[in-house]
């Protein structure tokens, strides 16, 4: 009997699987793009091996310290038609503007009332995805899902089977965009059930083009709901890319974010994500310096309080010789929050020459808080030079006397050391900017959250 | 100024300071000399107020108040300044965030309005002058690969900043050479004054040449064995501490 069960465990999907496959099924024939044929097999595709290989659960060894079990227990709903609502205005008003040109999503869908994308440079396209799959998606086979790996991971399996909307952005050759680019995506939260979306994003740059890119996540309410968004980064020779992420859901929400990036010879990818929000947030980003010469650096700050968990996982492929990566992750955790990272540096056998380096360091503000570092070298090359570590501690006693003898009263003397503990993680974001404004939201949350108890 | 009366204190389970009596009247410069081990830094850390230094008989009366419940930001907004042996190096915070925030929150504790950057510059300005630093040591972040005399300097510019009632100077001497010993005392003297008094700890007469204290007291094992004007100290220098009988 007891051996009956078990198997009818196995083979009989887990309840959420199932409802996300047979939102699939019932949602197909009505995706934008349902009619190209292109774009079918590869949503097809992707719900096959989201069907083969199920949800991530801690048996899965990608996701051994991140419990979806969240993710298990609530049912999703589609996110309702579009009426604006004054909540997502709100939102968007309180949020700083970080760059020139704005494209919005609300619930994973383009807005063009809330974006701002007049008097965008010669060389430089912002196209809401759901609109350019309607209209025939020119260009986009062979674009659109060429990175991204359903087969591997299931959340972007997830993204790929149900994706309906997001930004695509391209660059031309040679274009060097002067102004910031930003992304805003906010969940409207709505209480009365979870939604989940699945937004895309599309980011192309020509041949020695570059581009700073702010690409900002929020909830506008303190209702669950999941954002599952996937990135998409392709980088021509000689191409640069500054990649400046901002997660700052919802209180509830559930943010599983995928980037995938392609470098190729002499291109550059910098990604630096600060995440301060949701109950369960995952930050994957899988690199592939596919060309001689490339770079690539793949930097983050989190904070965390309450039973929030952080898991800021990334894959860096080395597949061509002579390219640098770097990964430096710095954390605050605090109460019984929980934070993870896994950093990965794969070296193939023909990447001679590389430099590779990553790095994890985090500050726990209580005893009950946790992290776990998982670093990983996988090298096959044998001239390389790549190293790794990870600090976990206390704020140092010595460095808080040191302030408090100074008349500085313990709360503003911790918070001075948090703001110093971020501050060479920040040195890494290279525009003075947003580097401000990182560092405004940085001290804005440890005002909110960052108090003792 | 300062009064410590029976005071005993404990480090990691274990009584380092067995009953401390000592008076500091305000103007006056007093030294504490002793050999390694004595209990003098313990000293100045019990007075600002180190977690882990534990009070376990006495008191220290600041002004007639007791001071050793309160907060170390307590105390030094009450006009308490404790200057390092070993300055403590803070990656990623400007010298000129922390003097400013200090500066801002021991005036704040004291009623008075705070300095708006340009106020504050001023301020710092002409005391760095004066001991000889250079102005991109506030851009610099704290005692960050500072030499040791950069080190000791910079505890006496926070010194100045903040104008103590009370400072007590922990082997400010150690590490420096005469140049560096010369201008630190010289900062040391201009904060002499009617209104405040100083505890210079120190292993060697040599600080004492420089700034000459009123009285001389000599601490070993944990208790005040002889006290005695500037005189003790040069004595001290000839004959060594060895010539004393050790504390029972």
């Amino acid at each position: 009997m007891a051996r009956t069960a078990q198997t009818s465990r196995v083979t009989a999907p887990a309840p959420a699987l199932a409802a996300q496959l047979a939102r699939y099924a019932g949602l197909k024939d009505r995706l934008a793009g349902a009619g190209l044929p292109w774009l079918r097999d590869l949503r097809e595709a992707a719900a096959q091996a989201l069907a083969a290989n199920g949800l991530p659960t801690p048996r899965t060894e990608a996701w051994r310290f991140t419990n979806l079990r969240p993710l298990h227990d609530l049912s999703f709903a589609e996110p309702v038609a579009l009426v604006g609502s004054e909540a997502e205005r709100a939102a968007l008003a309180l949020l700083p503007a970080l760059g020139r040109w704005r494209a919005v999503l609300v619930d994973g869908r383009f807005r063009a009332d809330l974006s701002e994308l007049d008097g965008l440079p010669e060389g430089l396209a912002v196209q809401p995805l759901a609109s350019a799959l309607h209209a025939g998606a020119a260009g986009l086979d062979g674009l659109l899902g060429t990175l991204a790996r359903p087969d591997q991971e299931p959340m972007a399996a997830l993204n790929t089977a149900l994706m309906e909307d997001g930004v695509i952005v391209r660059v031309a050759p040679g274009v060097k965009v002067a102004e910031r680019l930003e992304v805003v995506s906010i969940a409207s939260a709505p209480a009365e059930r979870a939604i989940a979306f699945h937004p895309r994003l599309l980011v192309t740059l020509g041949a020695d083009a570059s581009l700073i890119l702010v690409d900002t996540a929020l909830g506008a309410g303190a209702a669950a709901y999941l954002n599952n968004p996937v990135a998409e980064v392709d980088l021509a020779p000689g191409a640069s890319l500054d990649h400046v992420r901002v997660q700052d859901e919802g209180p509830a929400a559930l943010h599983l974010a995928t980037v995938y990036a392609r470098v190729a010879e002499r291109a550059r990818y910098e990604s630096f994500t600060l995440s301060l929000g949701a109950r369960l947030a995952r930050n994957e980003v899988h690199v592939t310096l596919a060309g001689a010469d490339g770079d690539c650096s793949v930097h983050g700050a989190y904070l965390a309080h309450g039973q929030r968990h952080i898991d800021n996982t990334s894959i860096i492929r080395h597949a061509a010789p002579a390219c640098r990566s770097r990964q430096v992750y710095k954390g605050v955790l605090k109460d019984q929050s929980h934070g993870v990272f896994q950093g990965k540096i794969e070296v193939d056998q023909i990447a001679q020459k590389t430099d590779g380096y990553q790095m994890n360091q985090a500050i726990l503000l209580s005893p009950e808080a946790e992290v776990n570092s998982k670093p990983q070298l996988e090298i096959y090359a044998d001239d390389v030079k790549c190293s790794h570590g990870a600090t976990v501690g206390e704020l140092d006693e010595a460095q808080l006397f040191y302030l408090r003898s100074r008349g500085v009263p313990a709360e503003e003397a911790r918070a001075i050391l948090v703001q110093a503990f971020f501050g060479d993680a920040l040195e890494q974001v290279p525009d003075e900017g947003l580097r401000e404004a990182l560092s405004a939201l940085i001290a804005g949350w440890w005002e909110r959250e960052g108090g003792a108890g | 100024m300062l009064e410590i009366k029976g005071l005993k204190a404990k480090v990691e389970g274990k009584e380092i300071l067995h009953g401390i009596d000592l008076a500091v009247p305000a103007g006056e410069v007093h030294a504490i000399m002793g050999p390694n081990g004595s209990g003098k830094s313990t000293l100045g850390y019990v007075l600002a107020g180190r977690e882990g230094y534990e009070v376990t008989d006495g008191q220290a009366l600041f002004k007639g108040r007791d001071i050793l419940a309160l907060e170390p930001e307590e105390r030094a907004a009450a006009g308490l300044f404790l200057a390092f042996q070993y300055p403590v190096e803070l990656p990623g915070v400007t010298n000129a965030t922390f003097l400013k925030s200090a500066l801002n929150a021991v005036r704040k504790a004291r009623g008075e309005g705070e300095l708006d950057a340009m106020q504050f510059l001023k301020r710092v300005r002409g005391i760095m002058k004066s001991l000889g630093m250079a102005e991109d040591m506030l851009k610099r972040g704290v005692n960050v690969g500072f030499s040791g005399g950069e080190k000791k300097r910079n505890e006496i510019l926070q010194m100045a900043v903040l104008e103590p009632r009370l400072a007590v100077l922990d082997e400010t001497d150690s590490g420096l050479d005469i140049d560096a010993m010369r201008i630190v005392a010289d900062g040391v003297n201009a904060l002499r004054g009617p209104g405040r008094a100083m505890l210079v700890i120190t292993h060697y007469q040599r600080l004492l040449d420089y700034i000459v204290p009123d009285r001389v007291h000599v601490l070993m094992g944990g208790r005040i064995v002889r006290s005695g004007g500037p005189e003790l100290a040069r004595e001290l220098e000839q004959k060594g501490y060895g010539s004393l009988p050790a504390a029972a």
